[in-house]
């Protein structure tokens, strides 16, 4: 339970966070990152939050089935922009896995070529 | 008495979690990528509420509850975060650079194709969180103006899209390092193509991990931003 509280209190603190600042970022964002920094600067032990956190976590699925269904009036809007949305994402899809791809490759070509000539020398 | 049934809360909800649990379990039995048990329930939902005549204001009512916790579950979020930080030891400047890099071409080059085909702000703003994780997405795209069904389709499909066809363009671009194949499933497929890269072995599983949740936080950070001053 105490879990719980602390996931509930982090999106309470975030929804006020939110209102102040004019709520470009909602609240439950802002409340995910004062949870992520609550438990890497050990104010909440990983224990206590883990129950709550592994059970909301493997159920996320389910909650957002109402946004999906919520196709059903909307859907006028997807098929008037049907093109821009399929090719957009496609292509963008693309772009970011080669895009990513490459620059992690890259950096990580790096490092082993520096880790071995630390061997070598 | 037939119509008081179906139209309560109470049966709304149960069909929704039945439903759920229904394309689960067919998910198992198939297991083909297209029937993605949370797109089945998606189709089947909207053919209960047809049938039984429900409008959606009244569903979105009945499933209030879901959307609760939802909110809950994107702040636990921050814990899955918290449990892929290992990861990171030793390979902060890559993960950094290719998170940012990732989340930047990404929001920029769905908006701006969607915006040559002419789409609307609000689609626009719908698309702009395509690559991130829906909970996150549709948390993103709800308070900038977006409309979060066409947001939640959008990803769910981009997810799909990348775990069959992800490691096969990886192929052809020549990205055969394990650690950047898994990292690009992650920031380009969310959960989906992490479930895939667990397949292809257990460094692509877990930097695909991390690349899901950075690129959570990044988009979630940075899109406002790139919102109000990119497009």
């Amino acid at each position: 339970m105490t879990g719980l509280f602390c996931i509930l209190l982090c999106w309470l603190i975030g929804n006020a966070l939110s209102y102040c600042t004019g709520g470009y970022v909602s609240g439950n964002i802002i409340g995910m990152v004062l949870l992520f920094a609550a438990l890497n600067l050990r104010w909440v032990k990983a224990e206590t939050v883990r129950p709550a956190a592994r059970f909301l976590l493997g159920a996320m699925a389910l909650f957002f089935v109402p946004f999906g269904v919520g196709l059903m009036i909307s859907y006028q809007t997807i098929v008037e922009n049907l093109w821009a949305i399929v090719v957009s994402g496609v292509v963008s899809t693309i772009v970011v896995l080669v895009v990513v791809g490459w620059t992690f490759q890259s950096f990580n070509r790096r490092r082993k070529k520096e880790d071995d000539t630390i061997y070598r020398s | 008495m037939i119509q008081y049934i179906v139209h309560s809360d109470l049966f709304l909800l149960t069909m929704t979690v039945g439903l759920y649990c229904f394309g689960t379990a067919l998910y198992r039995r198939v297991h083909m990528p297209l029937l993605h048990p949370v797109l089945l329930t998606f189709v089947a939902m909207i053919g209960v509420l047809k049938l039984c005549g429900v409008e959606y204001a009244q569903y979105e009512e009945a499933t209030g509850i879901l959307n609760f916790a939802l909110g809950l579950s994107v702040v636990s979020l921050g814990y899955l975060m918290y449990e892929q930080m290992p990861q990171i030891r030793g390979r902060l400047v890559p993960v950094v650079v290719s998170t940012l890099v990732g989340c930047v071409f990404g929001v920029l080059s769905v908006v701006y194709i969607a915006m040559a085909f002419g789409a609307d702000r609000p689609i626009l703003t719908s698309l702009a969180p395509k690559s991130v994780t829906v909970p996150i997405a549709v948390s993103v795209a709800e308070p900038l103006g977006g409309i979060v069904s066409l947001t939640s389709v959008v990803v769910f499909c981009v997810g799909i899209f990348g775990s069959i066809f992800g490691e096969w363009i990886l192929r052809r671009f020549g990205v055969r390092d394990p650690m950047a194949r898994g990292f690009a499933l992650g920031s380009a497929a969310h959960g989906i193509g992490t479930a895939r890269a667990i397949e292809l072995g257990a460094v692509e599983g877990a930097l695909s991990g991390l690349a899901m949740a950075l690129m959570g936080l990044a988009t979630a950070l940075l899109l406002p931003v790139m919102e109000k001053y990119l497009y």
